[in-house]
């Protein structure tokens, strides 16, 4: 079959192989967007209709009950004040954390690329290899440690814990940016008498623009995608918004309000899916440049 | 995407001697100092605590008593470990060559100049952008028998039609999977497309003059060019199946019964729930080890070995 050609232009020929590479690609598609076709129309539909109708169909009688009802008043365990609970805090551990990881991975990303110093490297190293290791190793001696200093349970400790273990990623991501920056620019600020800190205020971080913006989406989705940090480290008041979901989804007594649970889930969804949309390449971009972490 | 670089640039060489002379040092090594203690504490001191930890009797808190591998052998005759280390073999190996095979086949699909190219792109890589919690949620929903596929199903005439694997012991963890291919199948084609875009555009022309089929191509060729975008995707997907615990926790809780339980989950219900932290500290040496035996060789070949051959 000829049609599989990969380059150059093509006209608009249907022949059986091209029928072929739609008709799987469709396909595909179609698996992938299933579930959250499913979401979106059982939030959307009253409970009666859920428990008679079928689950592909689109509400007979659409109400939006079952999204005020999980942002507003659902369930989460003992208190029902919904998930917007999760959000917010969600919002509060994200924004600390996103800021000191991305400050954190530009300076060391920065030390490391452009200033001897000993032993960096070996640090370094060390760093990337711990970014592979399951974190269930580092979780209880981190416990014990945030339990003797008295922030175990707090903002300060989930903030915390996010800065720590974004580490590799950011400073990989900083140092691979900056290792391919021209090495005379900061020869030249050099010369004219910089510092550590004023080259990097003033020369290298208005040039990071891009890897700010990668940083920025894999952190966001990152932080904000965290379950077992949240689980673990942030305290009963400050549950991001991943924990509330699973609150609610997993610990209802009597019967689930399936509505309430999918308006729920695509609430929690939806700022990476923003993300994810809005970003479109830079995404991947993200992804890649983090793959060594993963 | 243009071009994906997932190799680490080193550090340009050139101006090593000028930065040699360099003798302000100090700000820039009390600018590393904060990572360095972390890289101590955490990283190395913690871990190392964590492997002492499970050479103890510990239970509700930590003693420092020595054991030796009584926790380890408790722990190999343990049933819920036990089924956990199956578990996450058999959703290891099928989520690995699943998003292999899966990712492949959307790239070569997508790579066939096909209109729409982006929105196919987008479509199979949004689940990766959503969190495992909801993805299992969705999952739960979607495959329960009650109201999910197999009513659907049943309600379309095929009164007989049964798929209840969510909650049956046998076939739950195969559920999982199924969650997992459609969170991380995306991420494999987004790297296998960037892959293709690289190969040598004369490479298509050679072949078709010679006449040989296009699958052919992609099979001896091309694949076999594809190899680094591979080892990133085994490497990418590796660490995700050590890591899974959120979708398990979404979506089974590790049942029906003990079904579905994974490593992650076993340490966290010790450590946390169970009180019994000289079993969960074993639990989590057992799965750093095997970390640690996997990686090594990718480890060697891609940052050791290089540099030897070409230093």
């Amino acid at each position: 079959m000829s049609a599989a050609v990969p380059q150059g232009r093509r006209p608009g020929r249907l022949t059986v192989g091209r029928i072929g590479v739609y008709a799987f690609l469709v396909t595909a598609a179609l698996f992938f967007l299933l579930p959250l076709w499913i979401m979106v129309v059982t939030s959307l539909k009253p409970m009666e209709e859920i428990r008679l109708g079928n689950i592909l169909a689109l509400p007979a009688a659409m109400t939006i009950e079952a999204w005020s009802k999980a942002w507003s008043s659902a369930c989460t365990g003992l208190e029902c004040n919904g998930i917007s609970v999760g959000f917010w805090n969600s919002v509060r551990i994200l924004i600390p954390s996103l800021i000191l990881s991305i400050m954190a991975g530009a300076i060391n990303g920065y030390a490391l690329s452009f200033w001897r110093v000993k032993g960096a490297n070996v640090m370094f190293g060390i760093l990337l290899l711990g970014a592979f290791i399951p974190y269930q190793v580092f979780l209880y001696p981190l416990v014990r440690i945030f339990s003797l200093t008295g922030i175990y349970n707090s903002l300060t400790c989930i903030v915390l814990v996010h800065v720590i273990f974004g580490l590799p990623t950011m400073t990989l991501l900083f140092r691979n940016y900056y290792a391919g920056l021209p090495i005379e620019l900061f020869k030249a600020a050099r010369i004219d008498g910089g510092g550590f800190w004023s080259i990097f205020f003033r020369v290298i971080l208005p040039m990071s623009t891009p890897i700010v913006v990668v940083a920025t989406i894999l952190q966001v989705t990152g932080i904000w995608n965290d379950f077992i940090f949240g689980l673990t480290f942030a305290g009963r008041e400050n549950l991001p918004m991943t924990v509330q979901l699973n609150n609610i989804v997993n610990s209802t007594q009597g019967e689930r309000a399936y509505n309430v649970d999918m308006a729920a889930t695509m609430l929690a969804a939806l700022i990476p899916l923003v993300v994810y949309f809005v970003s479109g390449r830079w995404f991947v971009r993200g992804i890649a440049a983090g793959a060594v972490k993963g | 995407m243009d071009t994906i670089s997932i190799h680490a640039p080193s550090v340009p060489s050139g101006g090593a001697k000028t930065r040699r002379r360099m003798k302000v040092r100090l700000p820039a090594a009390l600018a590393l100092l904060p990572t360095a203690l972390v890289v101590l504490i955490v990283y190395i001191g913690c871990m190392l605590w964590t492997v002492r930890l499970s050479f103890t009797s510990s239970t509700l808190l930590p003693k420092l008593d020595w054991v030796g591998l009584a926790q380890y052998s408790r722990l190999f005759a343990n049933d819920r470990f036990l089924t956990s280390a199956s578990n996450i073999i058999i959703f290891g190996t099928l989520f690995i060559s699943g998003c292999l095979i899966i990712g492949f086949l959307l790239a070569v699909f997508i790579d066939q100049n096909v209109r729409g190219e982006g929105l196919f792109r987008t479509l199979f890589l949004y689940p990766y952008s959503m969190s495992f919690v909801v993805t299992g949620v969705a999952w739960q929903w979607f495959l329960n028998p009650g109201l999910g596929l197999q009513k659907l199903v049943r309600d379309m005439g095929f009164e007989s039609f049964t798929f209840d694997w969510i909650v049956n012991q046998r076939m739950a963890i195969y559920t999982i999977v199924i969650a997992g291919l459609w969170h991380g199948a995306g991420l494999t084609m987004a790297i296998m497309l960037a892959g293709l875009r690289g190969v040598d555009k004369d490479l298509w022309k050679a072949a078709k003059v010679d006449g040989i089929p296009t699958w052919r191509v992609y099979t001896s060729v091309v694949l076999p060019l594809l190899r680094p975008m591979v080892v990133t995707a085994v490497v990418l997907l590796t660490t995700g199946v050590v890591k899974l615990y959120d979708l398990v926790v979404a979506m089974t809780l590790g049942g029906p019964g003990i079904a579905t339980e994974v490593p992650a989950k076993f340490v966290m219900d010790h450590l946390f729930e169970r009180n019994n932290i000289g079993l969960g500290t074993a639990a989590a040496t057992i799965m750093l080890i095997t970390v640690v035996t996997v990686l090594a060789p990718w480890v060697y070949v891609r940052y050791v070995r290089p540099q030897g051959r070409h230093a």
